[in-house]
């Protein structure tokens, strides 16, 4: 997959967008114990992307549909039943896998799997950067209130927090970054960088504001060089793969940080 | 069941309240006044549904009966457990949550230095470190009453009794109201002037130095089934 300069420089503007959004908001999926979450969340864009194709329409647009109403059917049967978020996902994120998988076209398997940069416009890169900042700045508005909740949801409730709320509203703002991330790195390592970048900045933190900014980094880091990395080795997977080892690295990288400040 | 007093200094009147979670009946016709300025111990043995009762106080139970609380009542309340192992949150940005706070002056009353443990992550801290930074956090919005869920749960015992004494000074010192939920008989009759027990259907409420009562014991420590209920956990 040879890129243009243009479509290089468009991938490493929707990297950093993704990778920042990613690891800010994951840094909350991962201290909420929701890490798989995010992962299995992202596997629910499949039919979406399916119907996209198949019917001709923008199948972002279809990602961004079913992973909507994914979030809300979650959270609304955790709320009912008070089964674990893990536990609901576990059961809509098969059924989507499978669904898609069945529907999708086999040469565009591939792309939705992993991600592809090589048809990335000016349009996709806007789209992306606006609905990156759009999250960062939603969840910076309740994250002390998330926070709180995690601590104690009595606690938060007793200070007027509404849990139940601002869960959904995550959870919403997590599909939007998850659907962005699709473009990048695929459906199936788009949970990547709601998780690894967070548990990274985790072994480097004692405070929330180290923390997330760390894990912001992190995220836009491991993305950015994983399409750079994509584009030098022309890489027919996408940037998906190579998103996935320069984050490793860095994780590895905190791990013996971490053990070395012992 | 009342304590003495005029009725204007009562700060919470509870009357026949009752609780009853998954068809299973947790608190049943629980009734009793509290006046300013005064300590409440609450006893029972475990699953006698103390904790749902603070719950229920706090309104975020579903109830029937009447709980009614003083006007201009404001509540800090300090729960049993909090999950703060796993989150790197510092003592700071804790204290800071939700509202703008001098975080030096809220660390003083409770008797924290704030250079010493400011920037600490919660997660570090000792028990009694913690659970005075929670007091720190229920007291930082001006309470008049401080609900307590085992205000030494996770303190080494030579810990235990400055927590109690500082909670006594808060309540005589800024005329707090104080509901602390606690096993220790010793803490019931040296700190509070009055005392519920409860054990599912069958409450007492009375004076502390009531405590030593036979058929106050066996609140505490019996066993109570409450009549038309399953026998449950609560």
């Amino acid at each position: 997959m040879s890129l243009t300069t243009d479509a290089m420089t468009l991938s490493l503007f929707i990297g950093a967008a993704v990778g920042i959004s990613a690891g800010y908001l994951g840094s909350l999926m991962v201290l909420e114990k929701m890490a798989l979450v995010g992962d299995a969340l992202s596997h629910v864009a499949l039919p979406g992307l399916a119907l996209g194709i198949l019917f001709n329409f923008d199948p972002f647009l279809g990602a961004f549909a079913f992973l909507f109403g994914s979030a809300v059917l979650i959270w609304y049967v955790g709320r009912v039943t008070k089964l674990s978020f893990e536990t609901i996902v576990g059961a809509v994120f098969t059924l989507a896998l499978a669904i898609g998988i069945v529907i999708i076209p086999q040469p565009d398997l591939l792309e939705a799997l992993f991600g592809d940069i090589s048809k990335v416009t000016l349009v996709d890169t806007v789209t992306a950067v606006i609905i990156s900042t759009v999250a960062i700045v939603l969840t910076r508005v309740i994250y002390k209130k998330l926070v709180l909740g995690m601590i104690s949801e009595e606690l938060a409730i007793s200070k007027g927090v509404n849990v139940a709320k601002i869960n959904l509203l995550y959870l919403l703002l997590v599909s939007l970054v998850v659907a962005v991330g699709i473009k990048i790195v695929g459906t199936l390592l788009v949970g990547f960088l709601v998780i690894v970048p967070a548990a990274s900045a985790k072994n480097l933190s004692s405070d929330m504001v180290r923390y997330s900014i760390l894990s912001a980094v992190f995220g836009a880091i491991s993305s950015c060089a994983g399409v750079l990395l994509s584009g030098l080795f022309e890489s027919p997977t996408g940037p998906g793969p190579f998103v996935v080892f320069s984050g490793i690295i860095i994780f590895a990288a905190t791990i013996v940080a971490k053990w070395k400040m012992r | 069941m009342s304590a003495p007093g005029n009725v204007d200094d009562y700060i919470l009147k509870v009357s026949n309240l009752g609780v009853k979670l998954q068809n299973q009946v947790i608190l049943d016709n629980i009734s009793f006044k509290l006046k300013k300025g005064t300590a409440l111990a609450i006893l029972g043995p475990n699953a006698a549904g103390k904790t749902v009762l603070f719950r229920t106080l706090l309104n975020l139970v579903p109830h029937t009966g009447k709980i009614e609380w003083a006007e201009k009542v404001k509540i800090g309340y300090v729960p049993q457990n909090i999950a703060v192992d796993d989150i790197p949150i510092s003592v700071k940005e804790f204290l800071s949550i939700n509202r703008d706070l001098d975080v030096e002056s809220s660390l003083g009353p409770v008797r924290l230095d704030h250079g010493d443990v400011g920037g600490k992550s919660l997660g570090v801290l000792s028990g009694g470190q913690l659970r005075r930074v929670l007091i720190a956090w229920a007291l930082a919005d001006n309470p008049n009453v401080l609900l307590f869920d085992e205000p030494t749960t996770g303190v080494d015992m030579d810990s235990e009794e400055p927590i109690y004494l500082m909670l006594d000074d808060l309540k005589r010192k800024n005329k707090i109201t104080i509901l602390l939920i606690t096993h220790d008989i010793h803490i019931v009759r040296e700190y509070s002037d009055y005392l519920l027990a409860i054990n599912k259907c069958t409450t007492f409420f009375g004076e502390s130095k009531e405590i030593m009562k036979p058929s106050v014991q066996r609140i505490i420590y019996g066993e109570t089934v409450c009549a038309g209920a399953p026998k449950d956990k609560g």
